[in-house]
């Protein structure tokens, strides 16, 4: 496809059993592969929030938006590009503590990525960065080369938009 | 006080009984025993409410309810047991959400705490309903029970219907809980059914409507579903605007309606396939450009502008590109559009029709229904029906040439007159539909029109036609032939009849089995005699007809081409 853009779907719904497997079947269906996605409480009491990166261009990321906020316990469905939200993931380094001490420009990648040191002990050590994607890519790409990494793994992305409440509050209020 | 106490399985009755249930189409088993238990008491004596219609199989069960929904706009209702007994009933559940039949499906499942262990019977109906439902909901404790049939129902029917289907645990059927009467759900907060019409969108079709030479409707399922017949009249009326029919809206128009300018799709009528890529502003009511309607959707009347007239927000620009979109129920939308409209005449424009009406008469009508030799013909017996009915009568149809020929030459004067298998296209569907449709409206004539193969998909429904003496008008189009794919090979595979010859059974014997009365028309001199004789005959009757084994359906559109790129004659 062309003209792809990392789209982002903050999803709104109800806390019943079974939304999630509703709104990952809107992308199988498709053949879309969902890039990152989030589950989690909204600041509205019984209300989830799902946020959900995918690939994908204008048209059919229009289409997929609909037919998620089409699902009976969505209360509703918006997508966004990056520059349209606040976006922070969080990522989690294993690396070897031996290496670690041998090579001092790891601590200073480390320092300079503003990542934090969680855990240290006489095996392996645990770091901890929360940034955006591209930062975390890079720390990953910088520890890889130090071939120190034993372990990694990286949250989905979270999100909150520029406008000033959720932007599900107003439709609620209505209600 | 002191409260009620009663089990899930009464207070599903209770809640049916609140909902306005009369007439439930099921099959007992294992798992929703308890539920048949305490219907038992409710199809009888004094306290009867409902009529429980003992379907042959479940999937029967799913169609017939509905066909009962489609005639009646009432919800319709399937009670069946847990794993197979569910799983049968889901081409039925597909179906009607890709016709948007507001069906209920309640399913007994084995108790909760079994649930996930491979027990006897289960199968994850809400995972695998999922995606085919408009709602599917696991009911586990006899206190969620009211409130999940109420929800259901309200789901179920309002906005663009569809399917919902209940899983009810044997513990939930058999568990006690205080009674507090019935609920009536009159929103869910997570679901608009009815959008806000934006007076903005009105103006623009308006606008586009009043400037337009050359108009056309295209007039869908939706204004049967919004109950908005004469509200589709005054807005063509006032405009003066030629209509095509999609294959679900065909009685949404008279078919004698002077704008009613024929059916659209595939095997629609000439002229409006024709006009389609010529008219300057076209409008969309209650239809979702379905693949059958606009063939190639890259080159679909590109020249127009398009209005799109939905209650789903998801349909709109999902297949065709829409220019103004007016979202909302085609009951207000209509009126709302015609109050801006001024009055108007577009006679050069709809004249324009006729050249190709009088080719399509030509060439494919007059052979279709007047031929005077050769074996009988599926166009001139569903004439001769149409004649006898005189556009009073439940058209029910199957799939593939019976459903196109039948649809094609039916005549209808009442709104809710065509029970078909639209979008999922599912043979089969016809006898049980034709069923659910006897049930929805008793004091209407059901006229089923099917062939061999899709007869014989549903045909153990003979057996619930007999115990019910359901009066169904079976019009049996035999021709030995699965005839559209049959007709499809000849065109796209060289002829070679791979697998589409039957060797069929005696319906005769059949029908004897049953003691339904039988009739076989051979010479089209008898055709008319037998038709009367099987529509004054009291109940149900099977009349077959020897059809021409290599009848083809035209006019056509080919897969793949345009909708002007259609053929009269098919040269292969």
């Amino acid at each position: 496809m062309e003209n792809k853009k990392l789209y982002t779907l903050l999803v709104y719904s109800e806390n019943i059993a079974g939304i999630l497997n509703q709104i990952t079947a809107v992308f199988t269906r498709r053949q879309v592969n969902i890039e990152s996605l989030n589950v989690s409480a909204s600041s509205i009491n019984g209300i989830h929030k799902y946020t959900i990166t995918v690939w994908s261009n204008e048209e059919q990321i229009n289409k997929i938006n609909k037919a998620i906020e089409k699902k009976i316990d969505v209360v509703k469905s918006s997508y966004y590009t990056d520059e349209e939200l606040f976006i922070h993931e969080v990522a989690l380094f294993k690396i070897s503590t031996p290496k670690l001490l041998d090579n001092p420009e790891i601590s200073r990648t480390i320092r300079r990525h503003d990542a934090r040191m969680m855990e240290v002990n006489p095996t392996y050590s645990t770091v901890l960065l929360a940034g955006l994607t591209e930062d975390i890519a890079d720390l990953f790409h910088c520890l890889q080369e130090f071939d120190c990494m034993l372990q990694y793994t990286r949250s989905g992305r979270i999100a909150v938009t520029r406008s000033f409440e959720e932007p599900v509050s107003e439709l609620l209020n209505e209600k | 006080m002191e409260k009620e106490i009663i089990t899930g399985s009464e207070a599903l009755m209770r809640s049916l009984q609140s909902e306005g249930v009369t007439t439930i189409f099921g099959y007992p088993g294992g798992a929703i025993m308890p539920v048949f238990d305490s219907l038992y008491g409710y199809t009888r004596g004094e306290n009867k409410m409902f009529d429980h219609i003992l379907v042959r199989h479940e999937q029967a069960a799913a169609h017939a309810a509905e066909g009962y929904a489609r005639v009646s706009g009432e919800v319709g209702v399937a009670l069946v047991t847990s794993g197979p007994g569910a799983t049968n009933t889901l081409t039925g559940v597909a179906d009607a959400m890709v016709d948007s039949i507001p069906v209920v499906i309640i399913a007994g499942q084995v108790g909760v705490g079994a649930l996930g262990t491979d027990a006897f019977q289960e199968v994850d109906l809400v995972g695998v309903a999922q995606p085919i439902t408009k709602w599917a909901y696991q009911i586990r404790r006899p206190e969620d029970v009211a409130w999940a049939v109420s929800r259901a129902f309200y789901i179920a029917k309002s906005g663009r219907p569809g399917p919902v289907v209940l899983d009810f645990p044997k513990n939930a059927q058999t568990h006690t809980c205080e009674w507090n009467g019935p609920v009536k759900t009159t929103e869910v907060r997570s679901y608009n059914p009815y959008p806000e019409i934006k007076q903005d969108a009105v103006a623009q079709a308006a606008e586009l409507i009043n400037h337009a030479k050359k108009p056309f409707a295209l007039v869908g399922h939706g204004v049967e579903i919004g109950n908005a017949q004469n509200e589709l009249l005054e807005f063509l009326e006032k405009a003066d605007i030629p209509a095509g029919r999609t294959l679900l809206g065909l009685s949404a128009l008279p078919s004698d309606h002077p704008l009613n300018m024929g059916m659209l799709g595939m095997h629609g009528s000439y002229a409006t396939n024709m006009q389609t890529q010529q008219c300057d502003v076209l409008i969309a009511i209650g239809m979702r450009f379905s693949d059958r309607i606009t063939g190639l959707p890259s080159t679909y009347a590109k020249q127009a502008k398009v209005i799109h007239l939905d209650i789903d927000h998801a349909e709109i620009d999902k297949v065709i590109k829409t220019d103004v979109a007016v979202v909302g129920d085609c009951k207000q939308s209509l009126p709302a559009i015609t109050r801006l409209l001024k009055k108007n005449e577009h006679k050069e424009w709809i004249d324009s029709f006729t050249p190709f009406y009088e080719m399509e008469k030509e060439k494919v009508i007059d052979p279709d229904i007047h031929p005077t030799e050769g074996p009988l013909l599926m166009g001139e017996v569903t004439n001769a029906v149409a004649d006898a009915t005189d556009g009073e009568a439940v058209l029910v149809n199957d799939v593939g040439q019976n459903q196109m020929i039948s649809s094609r030459y039916f005549k209808f004067k009442h709104k809710r007159s065509i029970v078909t298998s639209g979008g999922f296209g599912t043979m089969g569907f016809a006898l049980p539909a034709a069923v659910g449709a006897c049930f929805g409206v008793p004091d209407r004539t059901v006229c089923c029109f099917m062939g061999d193969g899709g007869f014989q998909m549903s045909i153990q429904e003979l057996g619930t036609i007999m115990e019910q003496q359901a009066p169904v008008k079976m019009i049996l189009l035999n021709n030995n032939y699965l005839g559209n794919v049959r007709q499809w090979q000849d065109l796209m595979f060289e002829g070679r009849h791979s697998f589409t010859h039957m060797l069929n059974p005696k319906y005769q014997d059949i029908a004897k089995a049953y003691n339904i009365p039988y009739d076989v028309v051979i010479d089209r001199k008898d055709l008319k005699d037998k038709i009367d004789k099987m529509l004054k005959t009291k109940g149900p009757y099977l009349l077959e007809c020897a059809i021409k084994e290599d009848e083809d359906i035209v006019p056509m559109t080919l897969p793949g081409k345009s909708v002007d790129d259609m053929e009269l004659v098919l040269d292969y």
